[in-house]
């Protein structure tokens, strides 16, 4: 139970939500909708990346401007092997994390020497540089894209061609990235983490080498967020450069910050309000950009914590709980 | 080596470098004085451009266009000042990055409502659509020669604002010390909304002489945008000095690169493995720089003095 109140969401709505999604392809079938099924696994995948920005975004007060790209290296290494009808799941799904984890640790370790507004444009900066990368190489499609064949294969114990199974498979993933996430914050290291987001000289006359811890959390939440593009790419079946633009970046942060920097599920909830809100505006007016950006302004300019933040201003109000 | 082409790409270079300074200048006055990161910038200069298409139009003069469009762009940009981005200044840059990204989709839709999804052109004057001759039989047009007039009259004007006038000396002081001017009884709110109007201004200028070579469209600003941001962090936050020479490296590397990086390539490597890794390398240049400058020179190349 202690999970449960120490997630910055009472634990009914939280539940609540995770039975919600497992029961979901169901009520699809029942309401004859199986659209719903496709909306809800692409808010799962978003979700996912961005339960791994907040890794470093609200925990540990790193302003990534450029998670969007990991998203991509992800994506192509299920693209490219499968341009060579190379389409092994386990493969693909490990080149994803590799191949992100190793960009973030490159771009982070430049990255982390800057501070604040630096490196919120320091990261912006090497996004683009994998997002030109990509638009240049012909063989690949450049910024026509690429087309991904069939989904990756798991050698016969999981057969994700089917949407049913690759809906939960990518709930399972989310479970899973939750459970991860919430352990690496709870642990010595997700400590040493948020102390130096409070105060970095503190923990480092404590002993603590803050760079270090930093640098391995920017690149778990890195690969986290590759992991998601590998998903991605596979629910897709179709990738371009332009899912890693900068645009896609600042989506991700307010998905992190909307739903409640720092919480466990606030991302989750983020994103979930962020693509519902997108499906429904959309279909009200094609202008729909309009009320979402104003909306976006008002969020920033009125709260604080997001919605998670409200959650917790109600709980502690009413005494159901819900510390961070 | 053609020497006439490498003029032309100079001159093509200097002339990006220059609509990169309107740009940045104002980013980064905001920046350094206020320490507010205005990511929306580029709507302002996307919206000068498109109240100076419309304004073409109805004057049918492209001058009287660009004269009548600036006041406008810098009325805009004191709107914005006053409705948004006066309620953030106690904000974090965080929050900054948000609201401004909200903006920009308020403003990118705003246009598609009013103006349609298709861009507009703005057609020039005839003295202005010509060729001058250059060496080697090349030509340059002459509307590229008056952008680079146009931006270096504005960074001559700049300067001498910035640096030998009162307001400039409050801004430059607002930029050190924001507390100290605020102390000497100078009204640091609405010294902000001046520069942010000016700011918006220039951008907007950017924007007006952009347009008749590739159209007003939608998202215009969102591209060059990120450019300008790299510009003032290559060159210092709150530096207008800086601003101007790394906009001018910018414009130089960027259109450089674009045109002669494979055959630098090509000295030593395979001309096959040069074509394809050129385009690539072109396109990152001027974000390896700023990489390159951020990790040994964290402040940029000219950061103001006292911060």
């Amino acid at each position: 139970m202690t999970l449960l109140f120490r997630t910055g969401l009472p634990a009914f709505v939280m539940v609540a939500g995770l039975g919600f999604l497992a029961l979901l392809p169901l009520l699809a079938e029942w309401v004859d909708n199986i659209f719903l099924i496709d909306l809800f696994m692409r808010l799962m995948i978003l979700s996912i990346a961005a339960v791994g920005l907040n890794l470093i975004l609200g925990y540990g007060g790193m302003v990534s401007f450029g998670h969007a790209a990991y998203l991509v290296i992800g994506a192509y290494a299920v693209g490219i092997p499968a341009y060579y009808d190379v389409y092994d799941g386990f493969l693909q799904f490990a080149i994803a994390i590799f191949a992100s984890a190793a960009v973030a640790l490159v771009t982070g370790a430049i990255a982390l020497r800057t501070k604040g507004v630096y490196f919120i444009m320091i990261t912006m900066a090497f996004a683009q540089m994998v997002y030109f990368t990509f638009v240049s190489i012909e063989e690949y499609g450049a910024d026509d894209g690429l087309t991904i064949n069939m989904r990756s294969e798991f050698a016969g114990l999981l057969d994700i061609e089917d949407n049913f199974t690759l809906y939960y498979f990518v709930l399972v993933s989310l479970i899973a990235v939750l459970g991860l996430v919430y352990r690496i914050v709870h642990s010595r290291f997700g400590m040493v983490i948020s102390g130096a987001k409070g105060n970095e000289r503190r923990m480092q006359a404590v002993g603590f080498p803050t760079y270090r811890y930093r640098l391995v959390c920017y690149v778990i939440s890195g690969a986290i967020c590759g992991y998601a593009g590998a998903l991605l790419g596979n629910f897709t079946n179709f990738i371009t450069p332009e899912m890693g633009d900068w645009v896609h970046s600042g989506e991700l942060i307010f998905m992190v910050v909307l739903g409640g920097a720092g919480s466990l599920f606030g991302p989750v909830l983020g994103t979930a309000v962020f693509i519902l809100l997108e499906e429904y505006l959309s279909r009200l007016t094609q202008y729909w950009h309009f009320p979402f950006g104003a909306m976006l302004i008002l969020v920033v300019i009125f709260t604080r914590g997001g919605i998670n933040g409200m959650f917790r201003w109600i709980g502690m109000k009413s005494g159901i709980g819900g510390r961070s | 080596m053609d020497w006439g082409l490498f003029t032309i790409q100079m001159l093509n270079g200097v002339q990006l470098g220059v609509l990169l300074f309107l740009l940045a200048a104002g980013l980064t006055l905001v920046f350094g004085i206020m320490d507010f990161v205005n990511l929306a910038h580029g709507s302002l200069y996307m919206m000068g451009a498109y109240f100076c298409a419309t304004l073409v139009q109805v004057t049918d003069s492209f001058v009287l266009g660009v004269i009548l469009a600036l006041p406008l762009t810098a009325l805009l940009g004191w709107l914005v000042e006053l409705i948004v981005v006066r309620a953030l200044y106690t904000h974090d840059h965080l929050d900054h990055v948000l609201a401004t990204f909200g903006l920009i989709l308020c403003f990118d839709t705003a246009v598609d409502f009013i103006w349609g999804p298709t861009g507009m052109a703005i057609p020039l004057p005839e003295i202005l659509d010509s060729h001058i001759d250059l060496m080697g039989g090349h030509t340059f047009p002459v509307f590229r020669i008056l952008i680079i007039c146009t931006g270096l009259a504005v960074a001559g004007f700049l300067y001498v604002m910035v640096v030998h006038t009162r307001i400039g000396m409050l801004i430059r002081a607002g930029a050190s010390n924001r507390t100290m001017v605020m102390a000497l009884g100078v009204d640091i709110g609405k010294l902000f909304a001046l520069v942010f109007a000016v700011g918006a201004a220039l951008a907007g200028l950017a924007g007006m002489l952009i347009a008749p070579i590739t159209e007003a469209s939608i998202g215009m600003g969102n591209e060059i945008i990120i450019v300008a941001f790299v510009v003032i962090i290559i060159g210092g936050i709150g530096s207008i000095k800086g601003a101007f020479v790394a906009a001018m490296l910018v414009g130089l590397i960027d259109t450089m690169g674009r045109s002669f990086l494979d055959q630098l390539l090509k000295l030593f490597m395979s001309s096959e493995s040069a074509e394809t890794s050129a385009p690539a390398l072109s396109a990152m240049a001027i974000y390896i720089l700023m990489a390159m400058v951020l990790a040994f020179r964290p402040q940029g190349l000219f950061p103001p003095k006292v911060r």
